[in-house]
């Protein structure tokens, strides 16, 4: 088919014949008679944009993304890559799951529903918190919507919020559009070679504190190792504790209701998407006890007529179809779609996997880490603690230098300071491992 | 009858297709580790089974739910259709797959793409300038509000604290009026279902940050008066945003810029059809005017000695996602607008148009107001329009939206669009009057040809059990 031949939408199904008649029935000349638009706002021109085969398109949209440098990415800092197995992409894109709609009539939405319940189950037991929703959007408006439900829970009483200065660019500017709303206001605490300082932070904390927030890993892939400390911090002074993480560090790492977390947020997009420029998968768990004021949906368990188990979306009077400004939270579409995925990749691990996956995240960059630091201008890692995923290294040469050298030599890592640099291995880049510690040595 | 579900059991057990973790789990001691045990938990406990058995599980579940290649799925305002295959396999190309944090100059070919997609919507809604960044349609409308506030404040003009907000408006406009930190004015709808002017110039005032508007709205009604509402609003020194849930209805026929709106949203898992993934991810792009474009979020995608790049808008509002927002939707509906070019995109609206009036036409229940774009609002009368939804899942189509917007009584919100045939209509049409005239006691007791009977929705509020865990503790 050429380019020019199909001058109407190719999934409008009506044949000329057929809109002739249906214009019949409504007594109409045609389609354009049925458009109640005053002529003065009408739009007359056209957009430029040529109709194209299939084919065409995709001709077009593969040409311009093989414009991407081939780099072999040892990136991280939020965004991570793990392999998914084919299970996951094979049965998630099942019609069924992939058009449906959020599940408004759940007799014909069972399906969904049992997945968001059994990944909503799966994230409680990974946190140790008794709920968990369907999904925010991504870690950075998890955390965002954190803040709002400390605010909601505090009422009037306080109106600080505290996280690591090693946090995301993004995550902290989500956070300050979620709190501009309000009165609350964000503030920065120091770290201590790559952990929150406890003692900077007890400084810090009164009871004008509404929320403390931690990471564990951190952005800096450092092994929190205060966390008790900073649950019973926040706990002392009537202050919310949220801690970000990911189901893969979950699985492993200390549980966040051991170490008397609130709310767990965070990325669950490590399990279940490919690197897809950013895009997320925003975990959310709490406190029973916070459940009126959760925010998002959830998925509960209730009978239908027949007296047999059933799953539907519940406690919908938190929604803004219900309750409109006094919603606990304006989200809507959420990433149920991403969830599902997430949830088949869990299942498929099981739990030995995951936590095998959990183990090699420790172990792999304590490797590179040792190798890399063998090289001279190299120091690796820069803070003496434990790491998931990612280190930091200090570059003699300048940290711009070495990445752009790096990306010559067809690898790319982040920069993070003026002689720092950070790597993130995982089982999708390792293989590559020989070849990036030779390009370090040369550009180093 | 369309499609029969799929219904998983054996008369002697309370589950038709069991939790995985009632299929198997299993508990793993974290003894072996690289990490000393105080910085590890003690175990682990999630499902244990074999691939075969997943597949199965999957499987079974999916011919549990209802989707758009199910068979109709008429949800007023939610605009549910059919997703071309291409584009999914765009959306997975290998070379599209990148870190979100490499250097423009590596992904050059990621933002030429989204650097084209801006352009397009921007010509689709005659805006000036594009972000792609929020997720969703409600993470748009908060941009959306967040860039009206920050004009007003770079103007100093902080005294206005309140938005207006049609009372047939879409509940995220009043959610994320409310998390933006604004008052919320509602305004009534006229005898027509469109915009009171009177109300409106009464609510107006030094203090009207914006209206939100939704044009067609949501009874699928074109506010004619729309260059009068634009005025008075800006006369107040107010903006004019655009709620984009209902462009499917206009594409080639009116642009929200053209209109007098100074920032809106578009829903491109809706317009532009992309899947709507059992309720997300979606993608909800915000288009402004020129003397907006400085607030949009960072970073921005622009031109540059011949190739693209990421710069920091000079006013930004900063960050609504922790990277670019979702770029497999974002992908799609690229693919989507590119197929489909000026002449489709008339045709998918004129067609969605012409479905929406004839289906309105053939249905025995009330249908108040009109002319109809895209939807209609019929009313269930004496009925109740949930219990109308239950009966029809029995004739194998998928409901409308049921009771919203409240202005029409026991509200039945349907919006066939574009991509059923007559032949389909008809079949809705049956469905929508099969039911009109049953009795209380059939319409109570549906359905009973899904997986699922009638599910008790009171019973899962007044004791919630969120979890796998919860059940546990009731043996």
């Amino acid at each position: 088919m050429s380019d020019s031949a199909t001058p109407g939408s190719p999934f409008a199904p009506h044949t000329p014949d057929e809109t002739q008649a249906m214009l019949d029935v409504l007594g109409v000349a045609s389609e354009e008679d049925l458009f109640d638009i005053p002529d003065d706002v009408a739009f007359d021109g056209t957009f430029g944009i040529p109709q194209r085969s299939e084919q065409s398109v995709r001709a077009r949209a593969d040409k311009m993304l093989n414009r991407n440098a081939n780099l072999t990415e040892f990136l991280g800092r939020g965004h991570y890559s793990h392999y998914i197995p084919s299970l996951v992409d094979n049965l998630s894109i099942r019609s069924e799951f992939l058009t449906s709609y959020t599940q408004y009539q759940p007799e014909v939405a069972q399906g969904f529903l049992q997945v968001l319940f059994e990944y909503q189950s799966m994230l409680a037991e990974l946190t140790g918190l008794e709920i968990a929703n369907c999904s925010m959007y991504d870690a950075a408006t998890a955390l965002g919507e954190a803040a709002t439900l400390a605010n909601r829970l505090r009422k009037t009483s306080g109106h600080r919020v505290l996280v690591p200065k090693a946090i995301s660019v993004g995550r902290r500017d989500v956070l300050e559009n979620y709190v501009d709303g309000s009165e609350m206001v964000v503030e920065s605490y120091a770290m201590d070679d790559g952990n929150a300082d406890l003692d900077v932070l007890t400084d810090l904390v009164d009871d004008d504190v509404v929320m403390i927030y931690a990471e564990n890993p951190t952005v800096r892939g450092t092994i929190e190792e205060g966390l008790a400390k900073l649950g019973k911090l926040a706990h002392d002074n009537d202050a919310i504790f949220t801690l970000g993480s990911d189901p893969v560090a979950l699985s492993l790492l200390e549980k966040p209701s051991d170490v008397g977390a609130d709310v767990v947020v965070g990325d669950a997009s490590t399990l279940g998407i490919p690197t897809s420029f950013g895009m997320g998968l925003g975990i959310f768990a709490c406190r029973e006890d916070f459940l009126r004021q959760v925010p998002g949906r959830l998925v509960g368990i209730s009978e239908d007529s027949a007296g047999m188990r059933a799953y539907t979306l519940t406690l919908q009077t938190r929604e803004q179809h219900i309750r409109r400004e006094r919603a606990t939270s304006n989200i809507c579409s959420n990433q149920a779609w991403v969830a599902l995925r997430a949830a088949m990749h869990i299942a498929m691990l099981g739990p030995d996997g995951l936590v095998d996956l959990a183990r090699d995240c420790v172990t792999r960059p304590e490797e590179l880490a040792e190798r890399l630091d063998d090289i001279s201008g190299i120091q690796a890692p820069v803070h003496d603690r434990y790491h998931f995923r990612e280190f930091v290294a200090h570059t003699d040469q300048p940290a711009k230098a070495i990445v752009s050298d790096l990306a010559g030599k067809g690898f790319a890592v982040h920069r993070v300071g003026e002689h720092e640099v950070q790597v993130c291995v995982t089982e999708t880049n390792a293989i590559a491992v020989d070849e990036f510690v030779a390009a370090f040595e040369e550009v180093a | 009858m369309f499609y029969d579900q799929a219904r998983w059991t054996h008369d002697s057990e309370d589950v038709y297709e069991p939790l995985l973790s009632e299929k198997s789990t299993k508990t793993v001691k974290i003894d072996e580790s690289p990490l000393p045990p105080s910085l590890t938990r003690d175990d682990l406990e999630l499902p244990n089974l074999s691939e075969p058995e997943l597949a199965r599980h999957y499987t079974r579940l999916s011919q549990m739910n209802y989707g758009i290649e199910s068979g109709p799925f008429p949800l007023g305002s939610c605009t549910m259709k059919y997703n071309p295959k291409f584009t999914d396999d765009i959306s997975t190309i290998p070379a599209g797959a990148v870190h979100p944090e490499r250097p423009d100059e590596t992904i050059q070919g990621t933002l030429e793409l989204l650097y084209k997609l801006q352009d397009y919507l921007g010509r689709i809604g005659g805006m000036d300038a594009v972000t792609l960044q929020p997720p969703a349609g409600a993470a748009g409308e908060f941009t959306g509000i967040l860039i009206a506030k920050a004009f007003h404040e770079a103007n100093g003009d902080d005294e206005r604290t309140e938005i207006i907000i049609p009372d047939s408006a879409h509940g995220t406009n009043f959610a994320t009026a409310a998390l933006a930190g604004y008052d919320v004015v509602s305004l009534p709808s006229d005898e027509d279902g469109r915009v009171d002017l009177e109300a409106l110039e009464v609510a107006v005032s030094n203090q009207t940050a914006a209206l939100m508007l939704t044009n067609p709205n949501t009874l699928g009604l074109f506010e004619r008066n729309i260059e009068e509402i634009a005025t008075i609003v800006h006369d107040a020194g107010g903006l004019l945003y655009y709620d984009g849930a209902n462009l499917n209805a206009l594409l080639g026929r009116a642009r929200p810029g053209d209109m007098g709106f100074d920032i809106m949203h578009y829903n491109v898992h809706k317009t532009f059809a992309t899947p709507h993934g059992g309720g997300g991810p979606g993608a909800g792009p915000v288009g402004v005017t020129e003397r907006l474009a400085e607030f949009l979020p960072r970073p921005h995608i622009k031109q540059h000695k011949g190739g693209y790049r990421l710069y920091d808008p000079e006013q930004s509002v900063g960050k609504v996602h922790g990277f670019h927002g979702n770029w497999l939707v974002l992908v799609r509906a690229f693919a989507y607008i590119d197929r489909l070019g000026d002449a489709g995109l008339a045709d998918a609206s004129a067609k969605a148009v012409l479905n929406a009036n004839y289906l309105a036409s053939q249905i025995d229940y009330d249908v108040p107001y009109g002319p109809f774009h895209h939807e209609f609002v019929a009313s269930a009368g004496d009925q109740d329009a949930a219990d109308v939804a239950k009966r029809m899942l029995d004739f194998g189509v998928h409901p409308p939206t049921t009771k919203w917007p409240d202005i029409v009584s026991q509200a039945l919100m349907t919006e066939p669009t574009e991509i059923e045939n007559r032949e389909t209509l008809d079949q809705l049409a049956t469905a929508f009057n099969a039911v009109v005239g049953e009795d209380d006691d059939v319409l109570e007791s549906a359905p009973s040809r899904t997986a699922a009977r009638r599910i008790d929705q009171v019973q899962a509020a007044r004791n919630p059990r969120l979890s796998w865990h919860a059940l546990e503790t009731e043996d």
